[in-house]
């Protein structure tokens, strides 16, 4: 604090006439204030000394590089190149607030690079700045379904994530409370994993059909434009959420009949951060109809008035910051620093990276879970319908994912997460997550693992 | 007055990187698979994609400069922000240096708790500390910035009047024309109606104006106080206790904390809850909008509605639970925990005795600020009939100056980026002063900096009264010049996405 040093203190004071800058608190009432201490220690002034503390605390955790993680569901361990890392740190990127669309330009171009390759992937044609999480643009689009429908009812494949779900829930509302949307539930094909158009049963207050692709339990949905095709004949939306680093390999939404498209942000160039990564995207095709529901900020190709090219937020006058409690829900901080990392993600991996990455990831998966499949009791369901993420079954073993997880942990091994609780009709499951970065070594690791735990 | 520097922006005319791209560059080679396997093979034909997507193909170097460039053509913190209502300090890169480490950015939050209990031990110690800066009895940090804070308040109220069976009833949400646009939003988007009191002539609204708004259909009071004007309600515990007696909830937005960190506890006035910004606050970097965290505390008895997981300390470590009565997630995981581990080192680093200090420099700085500003011709106060002393930041409007020269206050904004100024905050919408500008100097800003600042202002303004088309030009020495405007809201035109402006271009 430059300002602490006693000189410059007395300086101000002597400008401002007071002699104690406690008069200057003259507003607050003797009784407003605080009683009670609270309770905090002095302050340690040594960046050693806090350093050391937080780095002992930060190095007491058990992390997925020390240890082989199987953990994904909905945040995924990927690669964050070197470069990311490196821009994302920068003082500029880290420190801006909201400057003008002259000091703000490299920032602002940044996140319309992020909009326009994230639209590349998606094949939409717009883009909005990313909201909190995966979970909140779920809820949001569902909202901007509601709104441009008037219905008020959202149909959801019961193979959704319970911690996706949970958020969607909050924003969709209560019933006493304003125009709350109802949230059904409709079953999965227990013999793939994936639901048609049948299963859906949309009716006249079907705002919105909101389908994942690949699904929560890992599958790739495959009647994705026959739901669309039969939303749009019903009136309703079809919100489609994806993982954006399928999207080498997987066919665009916006080329399967999506209205609205969201997913996470998180792999394209972010740490886990202990949950700390996550983000959240919106895309649409390029309708005012759309445009106009947007909740968020976004950034738009303009110009200067000397005809230089420019960027500039458009439609503000929607959003909160513009129309308080009459624009569409509300808007804030984000996660707009990960937009810059997106950005640089994309950029450095073009369309034959995420093409190849694409291959590996879905070549590493059927690989690990074909090695898993071959242990006693163990088998993996829809083994021919996933991309990243599948779902193996202990049932056959006699243990629990909690034992056998447990008896991982003393191998340096993360197990896939339990579905047992959350998804009692597939007993014993765990979901697995196998990515570009696991070797063969690490396969041999799980697998020796757990034939060691099984035994 | 101070010499002004001689600065110009970095210009690169750095093109788009989908510009930069040539057919056959790389920029990063993922690994081989482990064994190859056909996709067409693997998967139908029907959800595989056809046609590759249209990004660019540019080399890992050229990539990193390009990037580079656009930094360089952002101002941020390299120069200086005294962007109010957003409290821009320093960042501690100690913070950024740790977080960055395995045991913190290559974390899982489906780990096992034994396996973070570092983790758990810092989120849980740094609740601790905010629990006894505001008298709250729990605090979460899921929400993902002020605004998901006060998202939380709103169905944590819902969900508290709906276990009471009282949510149908329950429909209004009382806010003030002063406090942030995301306490109404919030309100709304939660299913509640909204009544805004107008701000009076003190610069708050008054006693009488709410309790004629209070009835048994009242859920919540939602008010920042101090506001963003430096102005403090001194009948905040009046308005508290009139709420509380027709059954309301009353939430604190804590967003200008930084004038009052160590002298107010939010309890203690009544309230039963409120919200901190470690982004801004509590010394996390804004990082341009977020990554944030807007911390949301509570009484006991809210608590109960609160989003889990809540963490636990046991005889057997840190634990996460479920909170089975609470409105269950507003987000995914436990919040941005890396951030929340940066605020504690920060919060770690200040103490009891640091933040009050801060807090003092703060008002301290914007008091002497106040003093030089208002020596300037043409700028005068909001709510000057309101004599007593701002906190840690004031409402200033040009309207005398902009009436004179036809200069407005974003046009002053955009001359002052000449001088290396980043913006000076106006004021959230709608406008309850003319012109207005809201500088705050906080604890960060050195006396030399708030001195440029305003030396900066004062020539900015002479330089409106002899050259005013000069300002309203500006900026000259920029990344580029003023922006138009003109096509951002015309369907036509905008592009979010370069495939659509280069579809709409060659349509025209």
């Amino acid at each position: 604090m430059p300002n602490s040093a006693a000189d410059t203190k007395a300086t101000m004071l002597a400008a401002v006439g007071v002699a104690d800058v406690d008069e200057l608190f003259e507003q607050i009432p003797d009784d407003h204030l605080a009683r009670d201490s609270n309770g905090l220690a002095p302050g340690v002034r040594s960046e050693a000394t806090v350093r050391r503390l937080v780095r002992g605390l930060i190095d007491r955790n058990e992390d997925c590089v020390a240890n082989v993680s199987f953990l994904g569901a909905g945040l995924w361990q990927h690669h964050v190149p070197a470069v990311v890392d490196e821009i994302v740190t920068r003082s500029e990127f880290l420190t801006p607030v909201w400057g003008t669309t002259s000091s703000d330009f490299g920032r602002n171009q940044a996140w319309f690079e992020y909009a326009s390759m994230l639209g590349e992937l998606l094949a939409m044609d717009f883009v909005g700045l990313p909201v909190y999480s995966w979970g909140s643009a779920a809820g949001n689009a569902i909202r901007m379904a509601a709104r441009l429908t008037g219905r008020g009812e959202v149909v959801v494949p019961a193979s959704i994530s319970p911690e996706r779900l949970s958020v969607i829930r909050t924003y969709c509302g209560l019933v006493g409370g304003n125009d709350p949307i109802s949230v059904r539930l409709v079953d999965f094909d227990p013999a793939t994993g994936t639901v048609d158009v049948a299963a859906l049963g949309l009716g006249p207050d079907t705002a919105a059909v909101y389908v994942e692709t690949p699904n929560h339990l890992g599958v790739v949905e495959t009647a994705v434009a026959e739901i669309s095709a039969a939303a749009r004949a019903n009136g309703t939306e079809t919100v489609i959420g994806v993982d954006p680093i399928s999207l080498g390999l997987l066919a665009a939404p916006g080329d399967l009949g999506a209205d609205v498209v969201v997913g996470s942000t998180q792999p394209l160039g972010v740490h886990l951060h202990a949950g700390g990564g996550v983000g959240g995207f919106i895309a649409t095709r390029d309708e005012e109809r759309y445009a106009r529901e947007y909740p968020t900020l976004q950034v738009s190709l303009a110009e200067t008035t000397r005809g230089e090219r420019a960027f500039g937020m458009t439609l503000f006058h929607q959003s909160s910051y513009g129309s308080r409690e009459d624009g569409n829900d509300w808007t804030g901080n984000s996660v707009y620093l990960w937009t810059v990392a997106n950005a640089v993600y994309m950029s450095l991996l073009g369309p034959q990276g995420f093409a190849e990455l694409g291959r590996t990831i879905l070549a590493n998966a059927r690989y690990a879970a074909g090695r898993v499949a071959e242990l006693d009791g163990v088998t993996v369901r829809w083994p021919d319908g996933f991309f990243k993420e599948f779902v193996v079954d202990f049932s056959g073993t006699g243990r629990t994912v909690a034992e056998i997880n447990a008896g991982l942990r003393t191998h340096h091994v993360f197990g896939g997460k339990d579905l047992s609780t959350d998804f009692p009709d597939l007993g014993q499951s765990a979901l697995y997550c196998v990515t570009e970065l696991h070797t063969a070594d690490d396969i041999d690791a799980l697998v020796t693992a757990l034939k060691e735990v099984l035994a | 007055m101070s010499e002004l520097r001689n600065y110009h922006a970095a210009v690169w005319d750095e093109p788009l990187v989908m510009e930069l791209s040539a057919p056959g560059r790389r920029g990063n080679v993922p690994p081989s698979p482990i064994a190859e396997l056909d996709p067409a093979g693997a998967l139908p034909a029907g959800v595989l994609r056809q046609a590759a997507p249209a990004l660019p193909e540019v080399a890992e170097p050229d990539v990193l400069r390009h990037f580079l460039h656009l930094s360089q053509e952002t101002m941020g913190m390299v120069g200086i922000s005294l962007f109010g209502t957003c409290t821009m300090k320093y960042n501690p890169r100690v913070g950024e240096q740790l977080s960055g480490r395995d045991g913190m950015a290559e974390l899982h939050p489906e780990q096992d708790d034994s396996t973070l209990q570092g983790l758990l031990e810092a989120v849980h110690r740094f609740d601790l500390m905010l629990r006894g800066l505001s008298g709250m009895d729990r605090f979460v940090f899921q929400p993902g910035g002020g605004a998901a804070a006060a998202y939380t308040h709103a169905a944590v109220t819902r969900a508290y009047f709906a276990e009471r069976g009282e949510l149908g009833q329950r429909r209004e949400i009382v806010t003030t024309a002063q406090a942030h646009p995301c306490n109404p939003a919030t309100a709304s988007a939660a299913g509640f109606d909204v009544i805004t009191l107008p701000v009076e002539e003190d610069g708050y609204a008054s006693l009488d104006a709410l309790k004629a708004v209070l009835s048994d259909r009242t859920a919540a009071l939602m008010i920042n106080n101090p506001d963003d004007m430096g102005i403090y309600n001194p009948h905040i515990k009046e308005w508290v206790d009139a709420v509380h007696e027709v059954g309301g909830l009353c939430f604190y937005d804590h967003a200008n904390f930084n004038g009052v960190m160590g002298r107010l506890r939010a309890r203690e006035l009544g309230f039963d809850a409120c919200m901190f910004m470690l982004h801004k606050t509590f010394g996390v970097a804004k990082g341009g909008g977020g990554p944030a965290v807007g911390a949301y505390g509570c009484s006991e008895e809210l608590a109960a509605f609160l989003p889990g997981p809540l963490i636990e300390a046991t005889e057997d470590g840190y634990v996460r639970r479920e909170n089975p009565s609470g409105v269950g997630r507003v987000r995914e995981y436990l919040g941005n925990v890396n951030q929340v581990v940066k605020a504690f080192g920060w919060l770690t680093s200040m103490g009891a005795d640091g933040i009050r200090e801060a807090a003092d420099i703060s008002v301290l700085a914007n008091n002497y600020m106040e003093k030089r500003l208002l020596e300037l011709k043409g700028v005068t106060k909001a709510f000057p009939q309101m004599t007593k002393r701002r906190l840690e930041m004031t409402r200033f409007s040009l309207e005398e100056f902009t009436a004179e020269t036809g200069v407005t206050a974003v046009d002053v904004q955009n001359r002052m980026g000449d001088f290396g100024i980043d913006a000076f905050w106006l004021s959230h919408e709608p406008w309850i002063v003319p012109e207005p500008f809201t500088p705050e100097a906080g604890e960060t800003w050195s006396l030399e900096d708030i001195d440029y600042w305003i030396d900066v202002l004062a020539h900015v303004l002479e330089e409106g009264r002899t050259d005013p088309e000069l300002v309203r030009t500006a900026p000259h020495q920029q990344v580029v010049g003023q922006l138009d405007g003109s096509s951002l809201d015309d369907p036509e035109k905008w592009a979010t996405t370069w495939r659509a402006h280069r579809r709409k271009s060659s349509a025209q």
